[in-house]
């Protein structure tokens, strides 16, 4: 198969470390960080920099940095976007990487992909006032325009294979067990 | 020296093709089989249970379908029948009753230990089965005693489940099928569905199992699939066999009265927990199913075409299901089966408890398996799928047996 399509998505380095990887589970073992601090109010700054993974220390080259508060209907300062915002954040960017990787695995050349999230989030259940409300959102809608050199089918294959291979797709919609303890 | 050049171990339809393949060479062979013949067939299936595949495709070597309905569906006593009418036109030498607890490597071939004393030969063939077990994921342990819990090999029909709600696990053929006898009982059914083959029963007016095999779709062989442990992992199609040739896909069951629910992920404090991902595996089987269609299409070349609506998302799923205070009464696991190689002493299964192969010549001279998932062609677990792969591993076993003892 020749690849004509560029997506400026390293594919064969992806599929070489699959490969690479099928013997090495230890290699495979990543743990994400970040750290905060909390500021003011509702306001909250986190940095993000070093993680690990292929068995060591590993950095991103440079230090991330988040603030998350919330807008001024909440009567705060709003430096930042909100947490559960970052969820969407997280969602949209995983999603769409997605895509892209799957179209250069494809040979399908990318124009434009945008996506728009929504997530519909009854806010009674984190002020308590309602103790059948859940405190996370009650459904979250993901809507696709994608620009490219596929047909319709293909672009709908491209958004299902994305989705199948998410990390933050599969983090929102299936449980995950997560402990909080004082250090 | 060896008792026997081969033994096979299994009379299932996969071994008894090996031994009609053995025979025809007259290679010395025995086998072995812990029950009787199409043991399976008659211990575990339910008893609603019919092939999915039409009666005309149910052919073996040399032993067709000779009954007054070619585009039905058998069921699991007439499947063990016709088996047997194939063991006795081939004069198989089975011996029924013997169960093999040990396979070990010898010098010159393989020691077969049985309840009944050890066979020295030369080959074996593995003709076991490719489902021995239920599998059922380890979070199971975590759902409430209180609850009834069937696989597919404890449960035989409706009748011997409470009358509450039933959550059936796993959407493939087996799942769809109970499912659906059950609903039909009365009784509400959940139905927990993660990655799935969406199939018609019939498309444009044929079974659409004519079209797999007309098509050759079937007959792609192992070594052109581009992605094999991803076609070896595949599910079963949601068909049913029924003297109607209904569609049992998840919109049948939806009018049912099924409840549909995504792939259960775990068990947190007695209550089960579903992923909020079904509308993707609904979109990943009707994405599946165009393409298969598409090829048919594209193979029959006549520019008729006919596509089924695409599979209808419920306006809410349950993520989680109390299985604490009788909210469900029973749970039915039809998560898939696995081989059972506890018995086999030869290091040829993989840490996953697959065993390692290339087109059923076993990473070990001289022994051969049959009858697992896309063995040597996509067809290879069917009925009709065993011909041409059990004549090819034979060819390569009499080779074997023809190369002189110490060399491969
Ligand atoms: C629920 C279900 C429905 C199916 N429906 C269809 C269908 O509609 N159409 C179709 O074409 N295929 C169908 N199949 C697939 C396939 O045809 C069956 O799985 C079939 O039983 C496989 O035949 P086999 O000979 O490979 O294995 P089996 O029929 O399982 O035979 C293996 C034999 O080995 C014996 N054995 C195992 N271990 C030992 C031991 N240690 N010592 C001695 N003997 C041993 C067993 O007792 C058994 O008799 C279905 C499978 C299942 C599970």
């Amino acid at each position: 198969m020749t690849v004509t399509s560029d997506n400026g998505v390293n594919v064969q380095a992806l599929l070489d470390a699959r490969e690479a990887l099928k013997g090495a589970p230890e290699a495979a073992q990543f743990t994400w960080r970040a750290t905060s601090q909390w500021q003011n109010g509702v306001h909250t700054q986190i940095k993000v920099q070093p993680f690990f993974g292929l068995g060591e220390e590993q950095s991103h080259k440079a230090e991330h940095v988040f603030d998350a508060d919330h807008p001024a209907v909440f009567a705060a300062e709003d430096n930042g976007i909100t947490p559960i915002e970052y969820l969407l954040v997280g969602l949209s960017s995983c999603l769409s990487a997605g895509v892209a990787s799957v179209a250069q695995n494809r040979g399908i050349q990318l124009r434009s992909v945008e996506a728009t999230v929504e997530g519909n989030h009854d806010i009674r259940g984190i002020l308590g006032a309602d103790s059948d409300v859940r405190n996370g959102f009650n459904d979250v809608k993901v809507s696709f325009k994608i620009d490219a050199d596929a047909s319709p089918q293909e672009i709908e294959a491209l958004v299902a294979q994305s989705q199948k291979r998410s990390a933050v797709f599969d983090a929102l919609t299936n449980p995950t067990d997560v402990t909080v303890e004082v250090v | 020296m060896s008792d026997h050049a081969a033994v096979v171990i299994g009379a299932g339809h996969a071994g008894l093709a090996a031994s009609h393949f053995l025979g025809k060479s007259s290679i010395d062979h025995v086998v072995l089989e812990r029950g009787t013949v199409a043991n399976s067939w008659r211990r575990e299936r339910w008893d609603s249970l019919r092939l999915l595949t039409p009666n005309w495709l149910s052919r073996l070597p040399g032993h067709l379908y000779a009954g007054a309905d070619p585009d039905g569906y058998m069921t699991a006593g007439e499947v063990a029948d016709h088996i047997d009418g194939f063991a006795a036109a081939s004069a198989a030498p089975v011996r029924t009753g013997v169960t093999v607890t040990s396979v070990r490597r010898t010098d010159d071939g393989y020691d077969v230990v049985t309840d009944e004393g050890v066979l020295r030969a030369r080959t074996v063939v593995l003709a076991t089965g490719a489902c021995n077990r239920p599998s059922v994921p380890a979070f199971a342990a975590g759902v409430p005693g209180s609850l009834l819990q069937l696989t597919p090999f404890d449960y035989r029909s409706p009748d011997a489940l409470p009358g509450g709600r039933v959550l059936v696990v796993g959407a493939s053929a087996t799942g769809v099928q109970i499912a659906a006898e059950i609903r039909r009982s009365g009784r509400p059914v959940t139905l927990s569905v993660g990655e799935h083959t969406r199939l018609p029963r019939t498309y444009r007016d044929r079974d659409v199992l004519w079209w797999m095999e007309a098509s050759g779709l079937w007959d792609q062989r192992y070594d052109e699939v581009e992605d094999l442990e991803r076609a070896r992992r595949l599910p079963s199609p949601q068909l049913v066999g029924t003297p109607e040739r209904a569609t049992l896909d998840l919109n049948a069951l939806s009018d049912l009265g099924v409840d549909l629910v995504g792939r259960w992920s775990a068990v947190r404090d007695g209550t089960a927990l579903f992923s909020g991902g079904l509308r993707n595996v609904f979109a990943l089987a009707d994405l599946k199913q165009q393409r298969l269609l598409d090829g048919f299409d594209a193979w029959a070349d006549d520019g008729a075409r006919e596509r089924p609506e695409p599979t209808r998302a419920p306006a809410t799923s349950r993520l989680q299901l109390d299985l604490k205070y009788g909210e469900v009464d029973a749970i039915v696991w039809a998560t898939g089966y696995r081989p059972d190689y506890g018995w086999l002493d030869v290091p040829v299964v993989d840490e996953k408890g697959r065993l390692r192969h290339d087109g059923g010549v076993v990473d070990s001279p001289g022994l051969y398996a049959l009858g697992l998932p896309v063995l040597r062609r996509r067809k290879s677990t069917f009925i009709h799928g065993i011909e041409d792969d059990a004549r090819e591993v034979v060819e390569h076993l009499v080779d074997h047996l023809r190369t002189p003892t110490s060399g491969r």
